[in-house]
């Protein structure tokens, strides 16, 4: 009924490398992004934090520069059309400027403005906030447009920052983790956060495709605004829509990049979706260990390193894990394989009850 | 099956007036934001303890919605595509106050659940039972190409029964909530000219 939609470019800026290329090299090594800051007042705290960001204009807040350094050599040489898209995934954008009492300044919707300007965007920028699933749902929104014939293409740019803003509210939800997080556990006691960009080129075109996005969905839980569902119900059906669209069943998927935050409630409830749709068996990972939860950019940062694992061909561990610490059993990584993958899964959940899904296809491989 | 769209009810809250398709239902002269979003949610006679917990951009998309879906029916399906200028940055500035101050920090949970611009998404959710797809849009003004493009791809893709959707903005005393419904009954068809029409009056 749609015509296919696919993902043929991508890069990431994180504590683990400032390309695409040095990022797989550090996941492959196993390290983390993961280190003693101070950020604010929070003195010597488990974030992962950039440690030298490149000053590559001095007109841009250092979360400009991050994403700059994401999609600059992306458009480098891409003429950018009336056709061609650009979505900014973020949560708190440059939520800095409150602390100088520039409440104007730290508007997301300036931020997107700057940026499609800075790169040569003709169409009007769209910004998607929306909590934790942000990075997947901004995919399913460039898609979905696409379909609809608003764009033939849509660069899809996310990021946000390590900032006494966000750390200041999940401790005062007792959300962090003392020690480095540790995804499905049974040791997890809460979030490790860290900061990260990341961008895809969505596409109509096959031509140089990676994968073809071949169904999504972002159901919300209609539970609780905080805490996640104890059926998971909307990440339930979230999957569930994205099958239905891809025309799968669940057992085709070869692998399920997860959320995986780390906080006893949230993992329990995505073990509970999986089980719930009979996908115990299917290889699945968290990043978090990784890059720590970077909020609006999680979610397309796992996505694209879930890319990278899909063309090589190759599971990644999931970092932190040691035992299972969820009442349903799910099939955690723990070692990196060599695995022909054809189908991924990958998930995200966060505040306001949302949840988002998207299933991509390994295509010219 | 007819694929035209229309916009079912629309409803509005600005300038200390609620009207719901074109009719003024509530009127509070020129009360404060929070007082009259109380006074409106009083006359509303709901038994809806947790209204009192909101910030006030979800109070604003809250009885908007509640307005709107009053007399709907089966509303797990309809799809909620919400947008806005300024975010959660109304809330944002409370939480910032609570920690600007090294001597004086005090950030609570109450508050910064709020500064998520999609909340008041999920407040509406919660409300109605709406396990729905769902989404949280940023622009300086009410983008309705990808608004409009954005619903009928929900309701072409039978991804929902029907799609709210709307502005709900709010930073300090400057508010507007306008919210429609997209279905495929209806007298007003779904076009940009009558989205324009709705939501820039």
């Amino acid at each position: 009924m749609f015509s296919p939609v696919y993902i043929s470019d991508m890069n990431c800026v994180t504590p683990l490398g400032l390309d695409l290329q040095d990022n797989w090299i550090a996941i492959l090594k196993e390290d983390t992004g993961i280190d003693v800051h101070t950020v604010g007042c929070f003195e010597n705290i488990y974030t992962a934090k950039i440690k030298d960001l490149p000053t590559v204009r001095t007109d841009l807040t250092y979360l400009e520069r991050m994403l700059y350094l994401t999609l600059e050599p992306m458009v480098r040489s891409k003429p950018l059309g009336a056709k061609t898209g650009f979505i900014l995934s973020t949560t708190k954008g440059n939520i800095e400027f409150l602390s100088e009492g520039k409440s104007e300044e730290a508007q997301l919707h300036k931020l997107a403005f700057k940026m499609s300007s800075l790169f040569g965007f003709i169409t009007r920028p769209i910004v998607v906030s929306h909590a934790c699933v942000s990075g997947v749902l901004a995919v399913s929104v460039a898609k979905r447009l696409i379909q609809t014939g608003q764009f033939d293409e849509v660069f899809v740019l996310a990021g946000d920052k390590v900032s006494e803003f966000v750390l200041s509210g999940f401790n005062a939800f007792q959300a962090m983790s003392a020690k480095p997080c540790k995804p499905f556990d049974s040791g997890r006691d809460g979030v490790t956060l860290g900061e990260a960009a990341g961008a895809i080129l969505v596409t109509k075109s096959p031509e140089h495709a990676l994968v073809e996005i071949v169904g999504e969905g972002a159901i919300n839980d209609a539970n609780h605004i905080s805490g996640p569902s104890r059926t998971g119900e909307g990440l339930y059906r979230s999957i569930s829509s994205a099958l239905n669209e891809a025309g799968i069943d669940a057992s085709a998927i070869d692998f399920i990049s997860a959320h995986g935050t780390a906080t006893p409630y949230n993992d329990e409830m995505e073990a509970i979706a999986f089980d719930r749709l009979g996908m115990n068996d299917i290889p699945l990972n968290s990043l978090k260990g990784y890059y720590g939860h970077t909020l609006g950019a999680s979610g397309l940062l796992e996505l694209i390193i879930s890319i990278l694992s899909l063309r090589h061909n190759k599971l990644i561990p999931t970092k932190g894990f040691v035992s299972r610490g969820t009442s349903k059993d799910v099939n955690i990584i723990t070692q990196k394989m060599d695995v022909p993958l054809t189908y991924i899964l990958k998930t995200a959940s966060g505040f306001g009850g949302s949840n988002a899904a998207a299933i991509l296809k390994k295509v010219n491989g | 099956m007819d694929s035209a769209l229309y916009i079912s009810h629309y409803s509005k809250i600005e300038k200390g007036l609620i009207s719901v398709d074109g009719n003024v239902i509530f009127h509070a002269g020129e009360a404060q934001f929070s007082d009259f979003i109380k006074q409106a949610f009083k006359y509303q006679q709901l038994d809806y303890p947790k209204f009192y917990k909101m910030d006030n951009l979800s109070k604003l998309a809250f009885l908007s919605a509640e307005v709107l879906l009053r007399d709907e029916e089966d509303k797990e399906d309809i799809a909620l595509v919400l947008a806005n200028k300024s975010g959660s940055l109304d809330t944002d500035v409370k939480h910032q106050e609570s920690i600007q101050d090294a001597a004086n920090f005090y950030p609570s949970p109450a508050v910064f659940v709020y500064t998520l611009a999609n909340i008041c998404g999920g407040e509406i959710s919660i409300r109605h039972g709406m396990k729905s797809e769902q989404v949280f849009f940023v622009s300086d003004a009410f983008d309705v190409v990808t608004i409009s493009n954005y619903a009928t791809y929900l309701l072409a893709s039978q991804k929902a029964k029907k799609v709210l959707c709307g502005w709900v903005e709010l930073f300090e005393e400057n508010y507007k909530a306008v919210l429609y419904l997209v279905e495929r009954a209806g007298t007003k068809l779904h076009t940009i000219n009558n989205i324009n029409q709705l939501v820039k009056n």
